[in-house]
């Protein structure tokens, strides 16, 4: 009896230790970045020598001294916005992610749970949504009510959780039809318990590569959007329009545009390295017997 | 034996030679020996019987007769020659040219073999014509002729449907004549019967046994099915976890098997429960009719009484309609007319209706504890979650009951943690029936809950749900297609066909004195231990038919 009790008791952290021990140099890698990454964006004022809108210096200087990785073409501090940039584009795209899993995929799995008209109305007003370019449709949507980053998040988000919901319905629809969905109605289980201790923990590996995939995708619109003017507005530092202010720079052989592109890129291996390694784990490890 | 009737045997030339036979399985991320050396030898026109629980290597086996190993098998050891060829070093086209013409292979599910798309005509002549052994028209007219062998209706037109146009049993013997199509030296049969009612089971094994004994085929015919085998198999080799167990003529293996094992083969069938005294009526059901998408009706009129802490056994075969009336009962399917009377209360259609009280007190164990219990939730969670839904309990109350519940199944406190993917059949099965008990019901309807076990591990389930009835007074509610299962557990018997009540009453009245022609033809159809069984039955009914035309 005693065993069943303290392994209860165990904390979900000391679970995550333990399972880390275990892991593979990739997953330490991804783990590692992305806590740098976390760590960037919640204290930037802290470690950013300058703030992301002072102009501190000339424009376009070079490497070193003052300026660790130069000015840019206002002569504000690289360094500085690339930290601020973690905590805006990052944050945003957290935010958006989470925003279109937790609607997309609370309709999906509520579609897929009782079908019928519910099911339908779900589903065509999702089709309608795909059926509009989706760049088209955030430029229509924030032209309209103005680019504030809470519109920018919504209407991503918005976007995003259509595919969410047909990656959710489907996988859902799978579990639906078991016998164990079944005997948990008869129980007389209610519908959050079916979605979130039966269906959800059934269809988790699906959503979480849809969501380091997804999450990647937000940070290519909001650059987008952002070259179009409609994103985030200057002189709030993001990785995309970073990439495109200072892209003149890099006819001289100069690099500096590329670092924010090349932050973009760590992120995105770092996530998909741990996303790899869950999917190993409960995949690999638990399933196949 | 039969075989030494058929034609004169060449001496010392077997057809077949399996010697020191090692397969490997991949699973886990390693490799686990699956047949661990087994040796086979088969004469020609000889049937040989290969018989074992799941996971004895008996599949595995018949496929490397073809000089075939499975996806995620490899051979380690051993030899096969086939009529003096080494089958394990022949090259892959030279196997592939003998394997359909010279050695054939009929599988368990032929719903699932045969190309949907496809004529059964088509598919039948494929092989013979593809490998160049028969021009079309001979093909198509040596099928047909096969067809008629098999009795299968209207054997000249029956090759031009599509795999979903015939019945089960009609295609199971279409796949039959497509192994039969190149006149091979070698057929196996792996598990041929195993999905199909017991009345259809024995048509298709006469037709079966009668076309490989007219063209002295040698058969390798694999089953779990101890009275099966015995009907088809001049010799039957038990397999297990990889090892042949007890090799036998068939005749000697059933008076005197050698190893408790064999025995343990048809240990359900010896079993059987005094009946329980008569009681008062617990669930009581009048005129009940019911189906699904308002419009296919599947229960007619059907009136039972359940007696309170005693069996009721509802048989029949598949499509009969008793899965429904569980379902109904349980109100996962809506009553269209009639109504049910629970102790003494009118029962609610459907299971929104009923309060979780009611709820609580009807409980059902599924046929398929794979898809029965959540694949993510551990032990603990699936046995607690009743206990704290219908009970309330919480804490340490709550996972002290979910251990008397796990002793209760005779599985310890080990299994807590485990997830359903980590345990055996027979394990999961368990745990589905300590669900069913945490909730503490009165009454449990069991829904074909041996059926996908293994005979010595539904042996066990049996026992135990009776020794639970014992102790808690529960009653049960125990549908299933297997007679030996009835004979086994139940007091009351209720005959289901094509949605009607057949027949009804105490156990012994049902199994000993049919009334009904259809009870009759069921209880006829269950294979016996006697290899004579099929043979006196084809006699029985031929006789019958002739007296009735008469």
């Amino acid at each position: 009896m005693t065993p069943a009790v303290t392994r209860r008791r165990r904390s979900w952290f000391s679970r995550l230790l333990k399972e880390m021990r275990h892991a593979r140099f990739t997953a330490w890698f991804g783990v590692l970045v992305i806590l740098a990454y976390a760590i960037l964006a919640l204290f930037a004022p802290q470690i950013a020598p300058y703030n992301e809108a002072t102009v501190a210096g000339q424009p376009y200087m070079a490497w070193g001294g003052h300026f660790l990785l130069g000015t840019d073409q206002l002569g504000r501090d690289v360094l500085s916005r690339l930290i601020y940039g973690a905590r805006n584009t990052v944050g945003i795209a957290v935010i958006t992610t989470c925003l279109a899993f937790l609607l997309g995929g609370t309709l999906g799995i509520v579609a897929a749970l009782y079908g019928g008209w519910l099911d339908q109305l779900c589903s065509r007003i999702v089709d309608v949504f795909m059926s509009i370019p989706s760049v088209i449709f955030a430029l229509l949507f924030l032209s309209a009510f103005g680019s504030s980053i809470p519109n920018l998040i919504v209407t991503l988000a918005a976007l995003d959780a259509t595919r969410v919901f047909r990656l959710a319905r489907a996988a859902a629809g799978n579990v639906v039809v078991m016998d164990f969905i079944q005997i948990a109605r008869v129980r007389g289980e209610s519908a959050v318990w079916l979605i979130r201790r039966e269906i959800l923990p059934n269809i988790m590996a699906p959503l979480i590569v849809e969501f380091g995939l997804r999450f990647c995708f937000v940070f290519l619109s909001i650059a987008a959007l952002s070259f179009l003017g409609v994103g985030i507005q200057p002189p709030t530092a993001d990785w995309g329009s970073m990439v495109r202010e200072n892209a003149a720079l890099i006819s001289y052989g100069n690099i500096t545009p590329l670092l924010p592109a090349a932050a973009i890129a760590l992120l995105t291996i770092a996530i998909n390295f741990v996303i790899d390694w869950y999917l190993y784990r409960t995949s690999g490890l638990r399933d196949e017997r | 034996m039969n075989a030494s009737k058929s034609e004169p045997r060449q001496k010392g030339a077997p057809l077949l030679q399996i010697a020191g036979l090692k397969v490997d399985g991949f699973s886990d991320d390693r490799w686990h020996p699956i047949v661990k050396g087994v040796d086979l030898r088969l004469e020609r026109g000889e049937i040989l019987g290969l018989i074992g629980e799941s996971g004895a290597g008996k599949s595995t086996l018949g496929l490397v007769a073809m000089g075939y190993a499975k996806p995620g098998c490899r051979i380690t050891g051993g030899s096969v020659t086939f009529d003096g060829k080494d089958m394990l070093s022949l090259p892959e086209e030279e196997l592939r040219l003998m394997r359909g013409s010279r050695i054939a292979y009929v599988a368990q599910s032929a719903a699932a073999s045969f190309n949907p798309s496809h004529r059964l005509l088509d598919q039948t002549i494929e092989t013979a014509v593809r490998h160049g052994l028969l021009g079309r028209r001979l093909a198509a007219a040596r099928a047909v002729e096969m067809f008629g062998k098999l009795r299968l209706p209207r054997a000249a037109e029956i090759g031009f449907r599509f795999p979903h146009q015939v019945s089960g049993g009609q295609l199971q013997r279409a796949m039959t004549a497509m192994a039969m199509e190149c006149r091979p030296d070698l057929i196996i049969f792996d598990e041929p019967t195993t999905a199909l009612d017991v009345t259809t089971q024995v048509e298709v094994l006469a037709s079966m046994r009668e076309v490989v004994r007219e063209f002295n085929t040698a058969a390798i015919y694999i089953s779990h099915d101890l009275a099966v085998v015995a009907q088809m198999a001049d010799r039957i080799m038990v397999l297990r976890h990889g090892i042949a167990v007890e090799e036998a003529p068939t005749r000697k293996m059933l008076a005197e098997p050698e190893t408790e094992y064999t025995r343990s083969l048809w240990s359900v069938r010896a079993m059987s429960q005094a009946e329980r005294p008569e009681t008062d009526t617990h669930l009581s059901i009048e005129g009940l009719s019911s189906g699904y998408a308002k419009s296919v009706k599947v229960l007619d009129d059907v009136s039972l009484k359940v007696q309170r802490g005693r069996t009721l056994a509802i048989v029949g075969e598949s499509g009969s309609g008793k899965s429904t009336l569980a379902q109904v009962i349980s109100g996962m399917v809506p009553v269209w007319s009639g109504k049910m009377v629970f102790e003494g209360q009118v029962l609610p259609s459907g299971f929104r209706g009923r309060s979780r009280d009611l709820l609580r007190k009807i409980q059902m164990i599924y046929q398929s504890p794979d898809t029965a219990l959540n694949p993510r939730h551990t032990v603990e969670e699936i046995i607690g979650r009743p206990l704290e839904f219908y009970l309330g309990l919480r804490g340490e109350e709550r996972d002290r009951r979910v251990v008397e519940l796990l002793d209760m199944i005779e599985m310890g406190s080990q299994f807590l943690d485990r997830l359903p993917g980590e345990l055996s059949g027979g394990q999961k099965q368990r745990v589905c029936i300590a669900r069913a008990l945490a909730a503490k019901p009165s009454l449990v309807i069991c829904d074909e809950v041996t059926s996908a076990l293994d005979q010595l591990v539904q042996t066990e389930i049996l026992k135990l749900l009776d020794t639970l009835q014992q102790e808690l007074g529960i009653t049960y509610v125990f549908i299933t297609h297997d007679i030996a299962t009835v004979r086994a557990i139940a007091d009351q018997v209720v005959v289901m066909n094509g949605g009607k009540l057949v027949e009804q009453g105490s156990r012994a009245q049902v199994l000993e004195t049919p009334q009904q022609d259809y009870t009759n033809l069921l209880l006829s159809s269950v294979p016996e231990m006697d290899p004579d069984w099929l043979t006196r039955l084809l006699a029985e009914r031929r006789g019958g038919a002739i007296a009735a035309a008469n």
